[in-house]
């Protein structure tokens, strides 16, 4: 069978997990990487010594800037003439949006987020968490191509060789963008939560060290947030010993500690990480449903009665403030680092 | 300024949901509005309120998802419509997007329509991006603010990579994220309004269509397996203690 796997980069940062499609694709048959932009030949190489079989690149100016309907019509097209079985992708915000409009031109569905997928005949059947994963569901998609996005870390990551090589073929850039992009914000860092095998998140108990006195001048709120990034420092500093990515919990965001983009939760990011690490998190539902599904769960919470101890395989009852620091320090000597 | 705000009926997320004789049960939970659409209903009543004009709730649901439309009049919307037809059960998210582009068509002039990120139930998130296809509007996904000019709308995308400020001819097609702000509660004027607004019950009829034929279908369902929740609570005397105990049960754990 024949797959092309969608390589999901911004500007050259490629999204880790199109490397877990790549992977998959490879066990159906034929893998063909897709590689949409301008300029993206490090994209391209990158999808050949990741096991593409072959590469379809639009290499265009009006792809510099992801836009819906530009990114739709090139994959419609490309997909029309390469007549695959499936298409995979990663799943971020761009790739449910330009498979969901590809599946529109293409008269088929699109299966998103799975954690398996097995071909059945000249199908396949598909398992994908539903209802905020409290129920799992087997689909299947009765036309083709069958379009579907995998989820980050479910699937394993092939190995890259170096220096690889393959056919590369261009494919001609499609449709007409109804937007301009007029600019990004350049202050923050790119928040791969779905990716990270290590996540340490913090909530509203972030702001809480009494300790700290804020600059003079400040407001009641604007003291808040100072403590709370003061607090947000201590966590960075025991995601970065480990490798890991910072995460926050709704009150932490809709406190103005920290952005959307770092919000794990139903209304942010459902991640499944092997490690979670939750400091000052009371454990509302709502983030419960978005970290249940790690491999490891670790609660540091001064209240012993928090609903995050229900959920957790070690918990400590303490101050973050101290916890914390001390656990970074310990992780980084035992971890020769 | 005339905005559609397009919504569904979810179980609550408290509801403990399982899969139990191939069917999704969730006992005696209510039903919602879905928490990522009251986003869309704030949005629309934000740019409503800065503009002048109407907000018009639409759904797609059984006779009994009109309590998810009462919530949006209650916060503010000023009309609602219920698309519902038995046809329309096992639709997958290109149908619902075909019968919500009937119907936004026949309600009209739409400036904008506006969605929610994904809903809490089938949580595909395809819904928006498709509707927007169907109708050939411009899609503008994961907004997180809005700001309407002649004839224009420029949003800030709040995506993994930050944020992007994207501008657009209106009409278009908005799907919203939580930064937009929080959802008001309904006040006690538009609970009472909603309680006795009328909404127009609409079928596939008065929509001139079939029912679209489900491509994506549900093969079977399944409870995911039982987690095992056994604590095991780190003490000590100092936070030194605490954490050189936690980081050898963590490293034995094998997973960095």
């Amino acid at each position: 069978m024949k797959t092309l796997v969608y390589v999901d980069h911004f500007k050259g940062d490629i999204q880790p997990s199109s490397w877990e499609a790549l992977g998959l694709a490879k066990t159906f048959g034929t893998a063909v990487a897709l590689v949409f932009g301008s300029g993206v030949d490090e994209v391209v190489k990158a999808a050949l010594e990741y096991g593409a079989d072959e590469v379809l690149v639009a290499d265009d100016a009006s792809l510099a800037d992801y836009r819906a309907e530009t990114y739709a019509s090139t994959l419609s097209a490309a997909a029309s003439s390469s007549t695959p079985d499936l298409i995979l992708f990663p799943t971020t915000a761009r790739t449910r949006e330009m498979a969901a409009m590809a599946a529109v031109d293409l008269n088929t569905g699109v299966l998103t987020d799975l954690i398996a997928l097995e071909a059945n005949g000249d199908s396949f059947v598909a398992t994908r968490p539903i209802y905020e994963g409290k129920v799992l569901e087997k689909t299947v998609c009765s036309a083709k191509p069958v379009m579907a996005t995998i989820r980050g870390r479910a699937f394993p990551k092939p190995e890259r060789e170096a220096g690889k090589s393959g056919t590369i073929t261009k494919v001609a850039a499609a449709g007409e963008a109804k937007s301009t992009v007029e600019g990004y914000s350049a202050s923050e860092h790119a928040v791969n939560l779905g990716d990270a095998a290590v996540i340490v998140s913090g909530g509203r108990g972030v702001s809480n060290n009494p300790s700290l006195t804020p600059p003079d001048g400040m407001d009641e709120k604007q003291a808040e947030v100072w403590r709370a990034q003061q607090g947000f420092a201590l966590i960075t500093d025991l995601a970065q010993a480990l490798d890991g990515a910072v995460g926050a919990s709704r009150a932490a965001v809709d406190g103005g500690y920290i952005t959307y983009a770092h919000q794990v939760g139903q209304t942010g990011k459902v991640v499944a990480p092997d490690l979670y690490i939750a400091c000052g998190i009371s454990g509302a539902i709502q983030h419960l449903v978005g970290m249940r599904n790690a491999k490891v769960i670790v609660a540091i919470n001064k209240d012993a009665d928090a609903p995050i101890f229900k959920q957790a395989r070690y918990g400590v009852v303490g101050d973050l403030f101290q916890i914390v620091p001390a656990l970074t320090e310990a992780m980084k000597k035992k971890l020769g680092k | 300024m005339k905005i559609i705000a397009c919504i569904k009926q979810v179980p609550d997320s408290e509801a403990k949901v399982k899969a139990e004789d191939g069917q999704v049960t969730w006992g005696d939970a209510p039903l919602v509005i879905n928490p990522f659409d009251e986003y869309a209903v704030e949005g629309a009543l934000q740019q409503k309120e800065a503009l002048g004009g109407t907000v018009t709730a639409l759904c797609i649901g059984p006779e009994s998802a009109k309590e998810a439309l009462k919530h949006a009049l209650a916060m503010g919307a000023d009309e609602a419509v219920l698309v519902s037809d038995p046809a329309l059960e096992n639709i997958d998210t290109v149908g619902a997007a075909k019968v919500l582009a009937a119907a936004i068509q026949k309600i009209g002039d739409a400036d904008m329509v506006m969605f929610g990120r994904q809903t809490l139930d089938n949580g595909a998130g395809l819904t928006p991006a498709q509707t927007a296809k169907v109708l050939g509007l411009p899609m503008l996904g994961w907004v997180g603010q809005i700001k309407v000019e002649e004839g224009s709308v420029t949003v800030e995308r709040v995506l993994e990579e930050g944020r992007q400020i994207v501008k657009a001819n209106l009409p278009a097609v908005l799907s919203l994220v939580q930064s937009i702000g929080e959802p008001r509660y309904p006040s006690f004027m538009g609970i009472r309004k909603a309680s006795k607004a009328t909404i127009p019950l609409w079928s596939l009829g008065d929509l001139g269509m079939d029912a679209p034929a489900p491509v994506v279908t549900r093969a079977e369902l399944m409870n995911p397996p039982a987690q095992e929740t056994a604590i095991e609570m780190i003490a000590g005397e100092t936070p030194a203690e605490i954490a050189d105990k936690l980081a050898d049960k963590i490293i034995a754990e094998k997973v960095l």
